[in-house]
């Protein structure tokens, strides 16, 4: 039986790939955030996963507007980045694991998730940049399952659906009979919106409320909310924290909070990071 | 709540991607590095194979953000001619907001400031 070891919750803004790529890891601007980094790294390097599964929104590499899905599941055995337009890097591709990924899809598809199977799956920066920070050099054998949120066209999928989704697919990872330690990622947010006159908007007291609520797992304080509300209150791309969302079901009950950093400014966002640890989980 | 009563949010729904499909699919396109190219070369030639309505033409050449937003577009794939007309999501916002790029800076790093002081960082 595979086991989940822990997630992590992390910002994905395109401009970490760029100071990444240009290693500003001590620039004084850059230094808060990655410093907080290092605690998720030597956790990582603690539990060992083998396989990381990835809830994160593609920012128009893969899916345009002319089909979007709601949720999108990669059942591929290798995934590459690629041009995304606005100038950032790609990255060496991504093994996946599409015999798991097929478990996945199929297990959370017989618990009434209507998913897109994707056989063929370019992974953009909110996928590639939380793997990029968390693991600076990647270890040869990690194997990847990346789950596409929408968050770009409305109507989303509730909070609370994302949630069931992670629920969805961390049972789907139990009833797996080998024996992999698997991290689940939630990627995005915390709060910011880019777009109109309230562009440069961020929200310190709700992103509180929302890394208190993942660690204490009372998450009705965040899916109480309609995603309308969600980016009232979070902004127009902070309601990327229905991924986080989608992470802290997978996770199951009581988790322990390892670790935290919450950063403003990186670009236009309030940027976080945050281990939670699955109980009775050895290392 | 609706996308009417969130006046200060912008919710990128049916409405809006319909109102903005052609503009996102010629941003979409900006992805290919031939299609920059393109794009910087002759942009109305570039804009013509597109089918942009003229308020979205109008707002791509005046460089007016908050004109292509009204015009359908969606800052994810804005993002990306704003790339290739050298501009960040910083110049963004302070187009949007009628700041300076550094004032809109300065209001970030200001409000990391004001969240540190209340313990929030």
């Amino acid at each position: 039986m595979a086991t989940i070891v822990g997630g992590i919750g992390t910002s994905h803004v395109p401009a970490i790939a760029n100071a990444i790529t240009n290693k500003l890891y001590d620039d004084p601007y850059w230094a808060p955030f990655f410093d907080g980094y290092g605690p998720a790294r030597a956790w990582l390097a603690d539990v060992r996963p083998d396989v990381a599964i990835v809830f994160y929104n593609d920012h128009g590499l893969n899916f345009f507007l002319d089909a979007m899905p709601t949720f999108a599941v990669g059942a591929a055995d290798r995934y590459e980045s690629d041009d995304e337009g606005w100038g950032i890097g790609t990255v060496e591709p991504f093994a996946g694991d599409a015999a798991l990924s097929w478990h996945l899809i199929e297990t959370a598809m017989a618990a009434d998730f209507d998913l897109t199977t994707c056989q063929e799956m370019l992974i953009d920066h909110g996928f590639w940049v939380p793997m990029a920070l968390l693991w600076p050099e990647r270890p040869a054998d990690l194997k990847v399952v990346p789950i596409h949120v929408n968050t770009v066209q409305h109507p989303l999928a509730s909070a609370a659906r994302c949630e069931a989704l992670g629920v969805a697919i961390g049972d789907a990872v139990r009833s797996w009979p080998g024996d992999e330690r698997v991290v689940v990622f939630g990627s995005g947010g915390l709060s910011h919106q880019l777009e109109g006159r309230r562009a440069g908007f961020l929200n310190p007291d709700f992103d509180r409320v929302c890394l208190d609520a993942l660690a204490a797992g009372t998450t009705a304080t965040i899916t109480k909310h309609t995603i309308p509300e969600l980016v009232d209150l979070a902004g127009s791309q902070g309601v990327e924290v229905i991924n986080w969302l989608a992470m802290r079901g997978a996770l199951g009950g009581d988790v322990t909070e390892v670790h935290r950093n919450y950063h403003i400014p990186i670009s236009n966002t309030a940027a976080a990071v945050q281990v939670l640890a699955a109980s009775n989980v050895s290392s | 709540m609706t996308t009417d009563e969130l006046p200060e949010a912008v919710l990128f729904d049916g409405s809006l991607a319909r109102r903005g499909y052609a503009l996102n699919k010629m941003c979409f396109s900006l992805n290919r590095p031939e299609n920059r190219a393109a794009l910087i070369a002759d942009e109305d030639a570039y804009l013509d194979r597109f089918g942009l309505t003229d308020e979205q033409r109008r707002a791509v050449q005046a460089r007016d953000v908050l004109g292509m937003l009204d015009a359908g577009g969606n800052v994810y794939y804005l993002a990306k001619l704003a790339g290739v007309l050298g501009l960040g999501v910083q110049d963004l916002g302070a187009l949007q907001t009628g700041t300076t790029v550094d004032e809109f800076k300065a209001q970030l790093l200001e409000a990391g400031r004001q969240a540190r002081a209340k313990g929030d960082c």
